[in-house]
C-alpha cells in the first residue's frame, strides 16, 4: 500500500486513533488501553500484515513517557509508525506487545532497563544491561553522578 | 559399542541431571564480553539465557549531550567492523532532516567504502568461524587478506577501524590519490583468494557434518525475532536494505540479494561467502566511474535539525542498522535510538540451539556473527 492508501485503510479500521503523515512514514497514535488490540489487528489483518518490528524506542517526554514502534509488512513492503503515550511519568505502565511480535520482548526489556517503563503481562521483565537498583539513565531527570555524559 | 550404550541407557545411576553452565563473559567463542547461561542435559542444550551489559557504554545517553557531527564518532565504537555503515546511517539521517543532497562523488565513495568494510567484516567472520570449529588455518588466511583492506582505509581515512570518514554533508576528506589503484589491485588479488577459501573450508567434510541441518531458523521465526542480515537471508527473509530501500550509490549498481532457504548453519555460512563475491562486483562497477566533484557540501558550523522525527536504515555487515533521531530544534538531539542488528539476532539464539549439542552452540553463535558492543551500546 502507498502511504495514502495506508492512511485511508487505517482511518477506516481505527476511527478513534490519531493518524497523520509524518516526515517519512504514516504515524498512528493510539490510546494506551487500545495498544494491544491495535497491535494484534495490525499483525493479523490480511491487507496490512505488519509482521516485522524493526525498531522499538522508548522516549521520555516532559510530562509522560512514550513508546514508538516502527513496523513493516514483509509481504507488502509498507511501513508505519505506531505511537503510544503512558498516563503517568513517574510510574509508567503499558501493555506488552511481546506476544504479538516476539522481538518486542527484548526491546521492551531494554526500554524497561533504560527508562523504567513497566510492561503489563511481560513474561520476563528484568533489567538487561544495568544492575538492579541503578537509576533509569534515559530519563531526562537522571542524575549523572560520576559525570560520564555531562562535562 | 552397542553393549556399552545399552548399559548406559538402562542404568539409572548414569543418567545425568540438568545442570547450568555459565559460558562467558570471557569465553573465546563469544567474541566479546557476553555471558550465556546454558541449561544442559548431558551435552544437549535445553535453554539459553543471554546476559548482556558487560560493555554497555550508554551511547544513546551520551548522544543527547553532543552535536550531530560528534555522534558519528560514537557510532564507530558500536559495531566496529561496520564502522562505515554506522557512520553513513547518521550522516544520511542528518542530511535527510536538513534536506541536503550530496554530490554523486560522495555517494560513490561511500558505497565503495561500505562494501570494503563489508568484505573486511566477512573476512574476519570467516576466519573466526573456522577457528571456532577448530580450523586455525583460516584465521591466518582471513587476517592476511583483511590487512589489505585496513591499509586502504588507513591511507584514505587515517584510521584502520574507527574510521569516522563520513560526516553530515559528505566526507571528511577526499580519497587518497592511490585509492583507486589499490582497490583495483586488491580486487584482482582477492578474486584469486576467495576460491581458496572455498577449497580450504567450504567443502570440508567436518565442516559440512557440523553445520548441515544444525541450528534451524524458519522464515517465520526470522521475521518474528527480527533476524536480519546474512543470518536472516539464509532463512529466506528478504531483508537487504540495499535492495528494498536503496541509498547512496546502490540504485546505480546491479547486484543480487543472496537468499537461501535451507535455514541452517551451512546456509548462513554460504550466504556470507556469496556476499563477498557480490561486494567485489559492486566495487568493480563503481571504482572506475567515481565522478569528479566536491567531496562534501558546505554545511553550517552548528547543525540544528528541524523539529521532528527522522529514521534512516542502512545495511551493515550484520544486518539492518537503523538510526532514529528525535529533534526538538536544538543543536543536540532530544533522543537518539540505534537499532542494532546484533541485538535482535542474539535473542534468536535460544530458538536455534534448542535440542542441539553444546559444540553446535558455538558454531551457531558464530554464524550469527555477534559483535558485543553492537548489542550493548
Amino acid at each position: 500500500m502507498t502511504n495514502e492508501e495506508l492512511i485511508s485503510y487505517l482511518t477506516g479500521k481505527f476511527p478513534e486513533a490519531n493518524i497523520k503523515l509524518g516526515s517519512q512514514y504514516v504515524e498512528m497514535t493510539v490510546k494506551a488501553d487500545d495498544l494491544h488490540d491495535t497491535a494484534l489487528q495490525l499483525r493479523d489483518s490480511e491487507e496490512a500484515a505488519f509482521d516485522y518490528v524493526f525498531c522499538l524506542t522508548g522516549v521520555d517526554y516532559a510530562d509522560n513517557m512514550g513508546i514508538i514502534y516502527h513496523i513493516e509488512s514483509i509481504k507488502y513492503r509498507h511501513l508505519m509508525v505506531l505511537k503510544v503515550r503512558t498516563a503517568d511519568r513517574l510510574n509508567p505502565v503499558i501493555d506488552t506487545v511481546s506476544d504479538v511480535w516476539i522481538t518486542a520482548k527484548y526491546h521492551e526489556r531494554e526500554v524497561y532497563d533504560l527508562l523504567g517503563i513497566h510492561f503489563n503481562n511481560h513474561t520476563d521483565l528484568r533489567r538487561l544491561f544495568l544492575e538492579d537498583g541503578w537509576g533509569f539513565p534515559l530519563r531526562k531527570d537522571y542524575v549523572d553522578e560520576i559525570r560520564i555524559v555531562e562535562r | 559399542m552397542s553393549e556399552i550404550r545399552e548399559v548406559i541407557i538402562n542404568n539409572d545411576r548414569l543418567a545425568t541431571d540438568e545442570y547450568l553452565v555459565n559460558m562467558g563473559p570471557q569465553h573465546p567463542s563469544t567474541h566479546g564480553v557476553l555471558r550465556l547461561l546454558v541449561r544442559l542435559e548431558g551435552e544437549k542444550v535445553l535453554n539459553i539465557q543471554p546476559h548482556s551489559g558487560y560493555i554497555h557504554s550508554g551511547i544513546e545517553k551520551m548522544c543527547e549531550a553532543i552535536t550531530y557531527p560528534q555522534i558519528i564518532h560514537l557510532t564507530d565504537r558500536m559495531d566496529y567492523l561496520s564502522a562505515h555503515m554506522n557512520n553513513e546511517a547518521v550522516a544520511l539521517c542528518v542530511e535527510k532532516a536538513l534536506q541536503v543532497e550530496v554530490p554523486d562523488r560522495v555517494k560513490y565513495i561511500r558505497t565503495i567504502m561500505d562494501e570494503l568494510a563489508r568484505l573486511a567484516s566477512h573476512q574476519l567472520w570467516w576466519c573466526v568461524f573456522g577457528m571456532d570449529l577448530g580450523a586455525l588455518t583460516t584465521f591466518f588466511y582471513g587476517l592476511r587478506d583483511r590487512e589489505l583492506i585496513l591499509d586502504i582505509f588507513e591511507e584514505t581515512c587515517g584510521a584502520r577501524m574507527t574510521v569516522s570518514y563520513n560526516t553530515p554533508g559528505g566526507l571528511m576528506f577526499d580519497i587518497h590519490p592511490n585509492f583507486q589503484k589499490r582497490v583495483k589491485d586488491f580486487i584482482k588479488y582477492f578474486r584469486t583468494k576467495l576460491p581458496e577459501y572455498d577449497k580450504l573450508l567450504s567443502g570440508n567434510v567436518i565442516l559440512r557434518e557440523r553445520t548441515e541441518g544444525i541450528g534451524h531458523l524458519s522464515l517465520n521465526d526470522a521475521i518474528a525475532f527480527g533476524v536480519t542480515g546474512p543470518s536472516g537471508r539464509a532463512s529466506g527473509f528478504s531483508c537487504d536494505v540495499r535492495k528494498n530501500q536503496p541509498y547512496s550509490a546502490y540504485p546505480f549498481v546491479k547486484f543480487n540479494e543472496i537468499l537461501d532457504f535451507r535455514c541452517d548453519t551451512l546456509a548462513r555460512y554460504e550466504v556470507r561467502i556469496k556476499e563477498m563475491y557480490e561486494s567485489l562486483n559492486i566495487i568493480e562497477q563503481l571504482i572506475d566511474n567515481i565522478p569528479e566533484g566536491d567531496y562534501a557540501v558546505k554545511m553550517k558550523g552548528v547543525l540544528k535539525l528541524p523539529e521532528g522525527e527522522f529514521y534512516q536504515r542502512v545495511e551493515s555487515a550484520r544486518g539492518e542498522f537503523g538510526v532514529f533521531i528525535i529533534s526538538d530544534g536544538k543543536k543536540n538531539p532530544y533522543r537518539v535510538k540505534f537499532r542494532s542488528p546484533g541485538f535482535s539476532n542474539l535473542f534468536a539464539l535460544n530458538k536455534m540451539t534448542k535440542g542441539h549439542k553444546i559444540a553446535d552452540l558455538v558454531a551457531i553463535m558464530s554464524t550469527l556473527d555477534l559483535i558485543i558492543p553492537d548489542i550493548d551500546r
